[in-house]
């Protein structure tokens, strides 16, 4: 379980929740992630440091590079954010129901609609 | 009967269809009309959209403002390309977060399915990383704007899991 403090001040930076993102399609090296995000591979090798430090990423040793990828905490973390945004679509759509059942009650009963 | 799917394609696109007991009449003008898109399109509970412009015209301006009532929100811009009543809507849009997000091009198509309707949603992006980067500012807002957000990039059974262990 990633230090709590670590992994808020961690997510806390929109390049971090996106580089999160963006391992979630699967591992990449520093260089990989430095040319979508148009930062400097130092600047980046930062926000990696944070992400690995709330434990939200591993990397591993292959040769000179090591490639990142998204931890345990760090798949759950994306996990819950996902959940929210689902659920937050599932909701219009559920609100939408309501308001086409409101749309046919008015055309039902012309009366009752809202330019009465 | 009106379970919402929300897939990724290939790298750059995202669908999610949905289906409505109404017909495509119905469910189209409650996405073009501002006065019934600002009843539903609002994300969380407590949020709401106290400015909803949709000039739903070929080259209508759009532009959405959220608001969570303590002082936090965000907007949306975009224009109409293409409307076919009742069938089918082209648009583009963009958050602001405040800096523009890249351009999201969505085609939105309504088909009669029984006395319902079939609702489709293509979503295109520039490319895969924009559609990763849209996934995390959305994050950002705990917010859907033009029903953006992404499941497929994940495996199958972090997408579909409702609870996992804390």
């Amino acid at each position: 379980m990633p230090d709590l403090d670590a992994a808020f001040s961690a997510l806390a930076d929109p390049t971090r929740r996106a580089i999160l993102a963006r391992l979630a399609l699967g591992e990449a090296t520093v260089m990989e992630l430095v040319q979508p995000f148009e930062m400097t591979q130092p600047a980046i090798s930062r926000h990696l440091r944070v992400l690995e430090g709330a434990g939200m990423i591993v990397r591993r040793a292959e040769g000179t590079k090591r490639p990142c990828r998204l931890s345990k905490a760090g798949l759950e973390t994306i996990d819950q954010w996902l959940g929210m945004l689902r659920e937050a679509l599932a909701r219009n759509y559920d609100r939408l129901d309501a308001v086409l059942a409101e749309m046919n009650a008015e055309q039902m009963n012309p009366d009752k609609g809202e330019t009465r | 009967m009106s379970k919402m799917t929300l897939k990724t394609e290939g790298d750059r696109y995202v669908v999610v269809t949905r289906r409505f007991a109404a017909p495509p009449e119905a469910v189209y003008r409650a996405h073009t009309e501002p006065k019934l898109i600002q009843k539903w399109m609002l994300g969380p509970e407590g949020w709401t959209m106290p400015v909803c412009i949709n000039d739903a015209r070929p080259g209508g301006k759009i532009r959405f403002e959220w608001s969570d009532g303590k002082g936090r929100g965000f907007y949306l811009t975009g224009e109409c390309l293409e409307l076919e009543p009742y069938s089918r809507i082209v648009h583009v849009e963009r958050m602001h977060l405040p800096d523009p997000t890249p351009d999201n091009h969505v085609e939105t198509r309504f088909e009669a399915d029984g006395t319902g309707t079939l609702m489709t949603m293509r979503m295109t992006l520039p490319d895969a990383e924009t559609r990763s980067q849209m996934l995390a500012t959305g994050m950002e807002h705990g917010m859907e704007a033009g029903y953006v957000r992404l499941e497929g990039i994940l495996e199958p059974e972090l997408a579909g899991s409702q609870r996992h262990s804390q």
